[in-house]
């Protein structure tokens, strides 16, 4: 007898969705998709806001990932204004975006999915978690929220509010950073650098190993990729052009600011969020998942296949020796984990390289701006994915239209392309329990939602 | 006997939830006291059972309940009174959840014109923009949780601090009422007050307020209000800081906005706001617009849509 197997809440991610997998008679997988649950409007409510406020209302679109909302908008407002910040104030924003990245990736790893690792797919649910691991590894809990803890609080103890923040402003950085302030965080991101090599080689040599086969078939697809790279072609989380890359490996390079000409979004009944798919490719768009139309990915796995180098020598190691073992582009969608603490190692290098230049710490942080009528799209990489504010303003200053791609929402198409493929894979004759719907999930969490 | 919670996050961004675990190894202290027995961003516990195989929501009880987020639509309104049945307490946390945060801006427009506008940007195709269950059905307005079920203890902020959270859950957890502050912002402020001197208008925060050198404390700044800048700090319930007091948009030298919502809960900061510059001689006309000013306390139907004056 055909029936719907309703996974919800989809736990250990950051949001509101479901999965909802179709049975046959046979009991073997019709279909399965993920159902978005949420939506709050902000491309529409923050019509008529003064432009120069709003990159502290976006912020609110995600309390994981506050930074990246708040710097792409600062891009957009500058560009409505016409305004270029002085080089320390786009230095000061860089550098709390690259610490915010390596932040969150450990909170990804570590606090939701390393469970599933560590713990075991199909332990129960009472230990499959943090406070599962942080029973069973103490010392290693421990250490991994005093290190998390502290690239938080750098961002808090310099720039006021680490979620939420409030630092970047039109034409600049509310506040120059001191000498004393420099000496210090290098000295802390260069003992965060030595975790994250540290949680690379552990999770190489204890976390993935038991699960290189799950690994190269849970939720594996075909699809195209999409990042920030800068002129070299190296890869960029902060600025730089957008790079598309089709399933072949072929890619195109664009001007953000051209964005609407090469990316389209999809709306399905079953998902507030849209899909946005690769509308330049002219093939339309299809979540067949003989042959998906449109379809590619974003967040660390698209990162790492589109740049062809990281500029830092320690993530450049590592990017070579996952080439070799995964190819290019790498299309097994649980390697997003490995491909995440590769960019974690390149965020805290990143760091650091900003910060001995000492040119971080002029005075000089802001510019001079005046409201006008204007059009500006700004945007960065976010842990989850290309992220693109769009506005536009009136002769006050004051917002008429704004259009808002958020990196998370790059995967939803793919998503359901996984979920799909893992339902379909494990799930037989009707047979289901909590281990086997845990490794649907596992297909989306990798794509840290 | 650990004390039970379960946990739920509604009209929400996580920034709360984030800011619990920004307890950073107090974390690991508290973990030690409580049983969480349902919290979706940490644990595996599913609403229907834990293979769907349940035909009605099942969240288990549990000594506190806590909930992050307004209600938007009808799954948020649903979980939040199955939790208030399910939990002997409950927390409002947060100002989404206290008086509706920045998602109640949205009830500056009637939720017809929000849709139209999200499903008809300029990269949006022009596809069928509705939307079948179990996608929830929009509510017509974005509410605080206590406009939907009682709510016992609430620790507004965008998100609150840590230590806050700490101290609060601290004496919860002893069965203890927590101790929040009651004063303003600019009660908790460092910064210089002269009075307001010729100050007739405001400006727009577009350059960076005066003080002689990167390195002088807050402390010898002044006031951004009396320096011309519109601050909420007058309006604004204090706590932002936590046990270091000094809030944390002046510590960055930028005025407040008002994220931990009004002094008093039932308040409101666009109002009081407006009285209180008017009655300084400041010409609020001098802002560019009005509504931003409820940007976090739009919930409890303070802020509503502008309807369209009648020609006459």
């Amino acid at each position: 007898m055909s029936r719907l197997i309703h996974i919800q809440p989809i736990t250990r991610i950051e949001g509101h969705a479901s999965i909802q997998i179709q049975l046959d008679d046979a009991g073997d997988v019709r279909d399965a998709r993920v159902n978005i649950m949420s939506l709050r409007g902000f491309e529409k409510f923050i019509e008529g806001k003064p432009a120069e406020e709003v990159p502290r209302i976006v912020n609110r679109i995600c309390g994981i990932c506050p930074w990246m909302h708040h710097l792409a908008s600062n891009k957009a407002v500058d560009r409505c204004f016409g305004v270029t910040p002085p080089p320390a104030a786009q230095k000061l924003r860089e550098l709390m975006q690259t610490i915010a990245h390596a932040e969150d990736k450990l909170l990804h790893f570590f606090f939701l999915a390393a469970a599933d690792f560590v713990i075991g797919p199909d332990a129960d649910y009472s230990v499959r978690n943090v406070i599962g691991i942080a029973k069973a590894h103490p010392d290693l809990a421990q250490k991994v929220v005093r290190m998390r803890h502290r690239a938080k609080m750098i961002l808090e103890r310099f720039a006021g509010k680490a979620i939420h923040p409030i630092a970047g402003v039109v034409g600049g950085f509310s506040k120059p950073m001191l000498e004393e302030d420099r000496r210090e965080i290098l000295a802390q991101m260069r003992e965060l650098l030595d975790f994250a090599l540290f949680t690379l080689e552990f999770a190489k040599t204890k976390v993935f190993p038991p699960y290189l086969e799950t690994i190269q078939s849970l939720g594996v697809i075909r699809t195209g990729f999409i990042g920030t790279v800068d002129e070299t072609g190296a890869l960029n989380l902060y600025d730089g052009r957008v790079r598309l890359m089709k399933p072949d490996g072929s890619f195109m390079e664009f001007d953000v600011q051209d964005y609407a000409d090469v990316i389209g979004e999809h709306v399905e009944p079953y998902s507030y969020a849209k899909m946005p798919y690769a509308k330049v490719w002219n093939e339309g768009f299809s979540l067949d998942e003989a042959n998906p139309r449109g379809i590619y990915r974003a967040n660390t796995l698209a990162r790492i296949n589109v740049a062809d180098r990281i500029a830092t020598p320690r993530a450049q190691a590592e990017l070579e020796e996952f080439r070799e073992k995964f190819g290019r582009p790498a299309q097994a969608t649980l390697l997003y984990h490995w491909a995440r603490l590769i960019e974690e190692v390149y965020a805290c290098e990143h760091a650091i390289e900003l910060l001995e230049d000492p040119g971080i710490c002029d005075p000089h942080v802001r510019a001079e701006v005046e409201p006008r009528a204007g059009r500006g799209v700004g945007s960065v990489e976010a842990p989850r994915g290309t992220l693109i504010h769009d506005y536009s303003t009136d002769d006050n200053g004051l917002i008429t239209r704004a259009n808002l791609i958020v990196g998370t929402t790059h995967n939803i198409a793919p998503m359901n392309l996984s979920v799909k493929q893992a339902a379909k894979s494990i799930i037989h004759k009707g047979v289901v329990d909590q281990g086997l719907l845990n490794r649907v999930e596992m297909a989306v969490r990798a794509y840290d939602p | 006997m650990p004390v039970t919670v379960a946990s739920e996050w509604l009209n929400s961004c996580s920034g709360c939830e984030i800011s619990l675990v920004d307890l950073g190894e107090r974390l690991l202290d508290v973990l030690n006291l409580v049983e969480f027995v349902h919290i979706p961003v940490l644990l595996d516990h599913k609403y229907f059972g834990q293979t769907g195989e349940k035909d009605h929501l099942d969240i288990p009880e549990a000594d506190v309940g806590i909930i992050s987020g307004g209600i938007r639509n009808e799954e948020h309104a649903e979980i939040a009174a199955h939790m208030r049945s399910r939990c002997k307490v409950i927390i409002a946390l947060g100002t989404c959840a206290t008086h509706g945060g920045i998602p109640a801006l949205a009830n500056g427009f009637p939720v017809s014109e929000l849709l139209e506008r999200c499903f008809s940007t300029e990269t949006t195709d022009d596809n069928p923009r509705t939307f079948d269950p179990p996608v929830p059905r929009l509510l017509e307005v974005c509410s605080a949780l206590d406009e939907h079920i009682a709510v016992d203890v609430s620790l507004p902020g965008c998100p609150p601090h840590p230590d806050q959270l700490f101290t609060a859950l601290s004496a919860l957890l002893q069965g203890k009422a927590p101790d929040l502050p009651t004063k303003s912002v600019c009660d908790t402020c460092p910064t210089v007050r002269e009075g307001k001197g010729k100050l007739t208008k405001l400006r727009r925060f577009l350059q960076n307020p005066h003080y002689h050198s990167p390195d002088e404390p807050l402390d010898k700044m002044r006031c951004l209000l009396e320096q011309g800048f519109l601050c909420m700090g007058p309006v604004t319930r204090a706590g932002c800081g936590g046990d270091a007091k000094t809030p944390r948009c002046i510590a960055a030298r930028v005025p407040c906005r008002g994220c931990y919502g009004p002094v008093r809960h039932d308040g409101n900061p666009m109002l009081d706001m407006l009285n209180a510059l008017a009655s300084n001689g400041i010409d609020v006309k001098s802002l560019p617009e009005f509504p931003s000013l409820l940007r976090f306390a739009g919930g409890h139907r303070l802020l509503r849509p502008i309807r369209p004056r009648k020609e006459s």
